[in-house]
């Protein structure tokens, strides 16, 4: 781009500057959680802590506040990313490799699924947890995590599927391999960039979500730490909020770490938003 | 999984083979049968857990079922009680007006105008402040929603740091979330949701050839005409794409509104999503809430089909 123009440059300038006030008026919000959590005394509002502590970590790091529902969400986020990964490659498969007549309205109509507000559907979906007996169960929560997922998992798989060249199966084939053997030896080893994508893609979401469980789910040894932390500040949030911020951190360092991981180690900084994009 | 059976049938496959319909139509059919096994487990999975609650959702809507007591067992049929009650209930088209200037206000222009104005701002800063300006805002994002709803939480409460930040320069700021709630959330949700059109517009702006915008800049076109007339056209599929997006995001943005106001004062923040919640369970009326998931599902079905009719994905 000709930037080396005097207006050129002025423009830079100008839009370094803006560029910095957002990211400030952005980063505000977040630095308040990075102070509020080493500061024993912290209040709502953004302020250098007195004294550096980590006493706000070391109070929530006990097995009641933070290690069950850690160990709790782990469980439901990771069992929900297995299985959408599983049961999306088994769909991928096919819909990439064979010409079908399904697979024209099963791509749109899961297309359309990727699309639905899940939001809108919670109060039905408590009715029909209620139907089945499913409420307070975390293995019926991780099933519907993972249907919900399915969708944008199915295309997202079946897209990095499309682009594994067809010419290594055909070989196998020749020799016999059935599908299965063929799918699980040559195309899943060569698409583990792909699948490890759609595995973080999965789990982040089923990772963060709040409404899902706090629906579903009622036992207090059984929430994950999205719930548990909500009803932490319902119940001490209102004098810790030191240790509020602190619990929040803590839980948010995974998915940060994976987001980092894919747009970092697997390429692509906006792999994400580009999945969605299609 | 019961797949094994489904080793010895499977015949060498090609991507071309499609079975013509007259021909050997019974072959044909079985095969593609035995090849769509593997859907199987998708289908069963979003058959349950998608479809069940679509279906039961009408179903429900049409019923007079409840949490607790009598009706709680055995409901009955209402036909379109719920309907007329809603829409007779005055917190209903209030609730409607309240998600449309959220979407409107937050989704529609918030992301989207800040989006790609951060998109396009970041073409022409250096590297060191894109890196900064990408990191804060792609982490409002990344973080999980029930932290993010928190630091909105403090950051606009009566106590947070914006008033900190106001009387710091001698004005004294309002309760934000008691006297502009919907301004605190439709922020937020800025906040929160703007690095997905960002992500979506810096993508888009790098397949704009440079080359197109450099010669209108050599016959004198300014800075806002280049923009308005070559690079907005050029990118609008990635812009109608993103505002369906976004807008369908939006819709069902439960937590933020939840944590950061519950709705409240009153109603004066309940977008659909939240309203549905508060009708079902805290006032137990099951009924009534599913009618609003419902209409919220046929909404977000409307917005669905418009999208995937105006990007025409190449599903083959």
């Amino acid at each position: 781009m000709g930037m080396t123009s005097p207006s050129g440059r002025a423009m830079k300038t100008a839009s370094n500057g803006v560029l910095l006030l957002v990211a400030l008026a952005f980063a505000l919000p977040l630095i308040w959680l990075l102070l509020a959590s080493v500061d024993t005394r912290a209040s709502l509002s953004i302020k250098l802590p007195d004294t550096f502590s980590l006493q706000n970590y070391i109070d929530v790091l006990t097995p009641e506040t933070a290690f069950v529902p850690l160990l709790n969400s782990t469980f439901l986020a990771g069992g929900c990313a297995v299985i959408t990964v599983i049961v999306a490659v088994l769909a991928a498969y096919p819909l990439s490799r064979y010409r079908m007549r399904v697979n024209k309205p099963f791509l749109y109509g899961v297309l359309f699924g990727s699309c639905l507000p899940i939001t809108a559907m919670m109060v039905p979906v408590y009715a029909l947890f209620v139907a089945f007996n499913l409420i307070d169960s975390l293995v019926g929560t991780m099933l519907f995590l993972a249907a919900t997922s399915l969708p944008i998992a199915i295309y997202m798989t079946k897209n990095f599927m499309d682009s594994v060249p067809v010419s290594l199966e055909e070989a196998a084939w020749m020799d016999g391999a059935s599908m299965l053997t063929t799918l699980t030896r040559i195309v899943i080893p060569l698409m583990r960039p792909g699948l490890a994508v759609v595995f973080i893609f999965v789990f982040i979401g089923a990772w963060g979500n709040f409404f899902v469980p706090f629906v579903l789910l009622l036992s207090p040894d059984k929430l994950p730490a999205a719930v548990s932390i909500f009803s932490f500040f319902g119940q001490y949030g209102t004098v810790a909020y030191g240790q509020l911020a602190a619990f929040s951190l803590l839980y948010s360092l995974p998915v940060i770490t994976l987001y980092v991981f894919v747009s970092r180690v697997l390429g692509g900084s906006s792999a994400m938003a580009g999945a969605i994009k299609g | 999984m019961s797949l094994p059976t489904l080793a010895p049938t499977a015949k060498r496959p090609g991507r071309d083979e499609t079975p013509r319909p007259g021909r050997r139509p019974r072959r044909g059919a079985r095969r593609s049968l035995v090849r769509s096994i593997p859907l199987l487990p998708a289908v069963v999975l979003l058959a349950i857990f998608l479809l069940g609650p679509v279906i039961s959702s009408f179903y429900g809507s049409f019923t007079n079922a409840s949490l607790s007591g009598s009706t709680a067992q055995n409901s009955n049929f209402v036909g379109l009680d719920n309907y007329s009650a809603l829409f007779a209930d005055p917190d209903f088209p209030k609730s409607v007006l309240l998600t449309l200037v959220f979407l409107i206000a937050s989704a529609i222009v918030g992301q989207n105008v800040l989006g790609l104005g951060l998109a396009l701002l970041m073409r022409t800063s250096n590297r060191l402040v894109r890196a900064i300006v990408g990191t804060f805002v792609v982490t409002a994002w990344v973080l999980p929603e029930i932290v993010a709803a928190f630091a909105a939480y403090a950051f606009f409460n009566d106590t947070g740091t914006l008033n900190a930040m106001l009387s710091a320069v001698g004005l004294e700021g309002p309760n934000w979330l008691y006297a502009l709630p919907m301004l605190s959330v439709i922020l937020a949700n800025i906040w929160r949701g703007t690095a997905f059109s960002m992500l979506v517009y810096s993508a888009a702006l790098q397949d704009v050839p440079t080359e197109i915008t450099e010669s209108a800049e050599v016959d004198g076109a300014r800075g806002w005409q280049r923009l308005i007339f070559i690079t907005v056209p050029m990118i609008r599929r990635s812009i109608s794409t993103n505002l369906m997006l976004t807008t369908l995001q939006t819709l069902s943005v439960f937590t933020l509104i939840f944590v950061m106001t519950g709705g409240g004062p009153g109603t004066d923040s309940s977008t659909l999503p939240v309203l549905a919640y508060q009708e079902a369970f805290q006032f137990g009326q099951l009924g009534f809430g599913t009618a609003i998931a419902t209409i919220m599902l046929l909404v977000g079905a409307a917005f669905s089909i418009a999208y995937i009719r105006a990007l025409k994905p190449e599903v083959d």
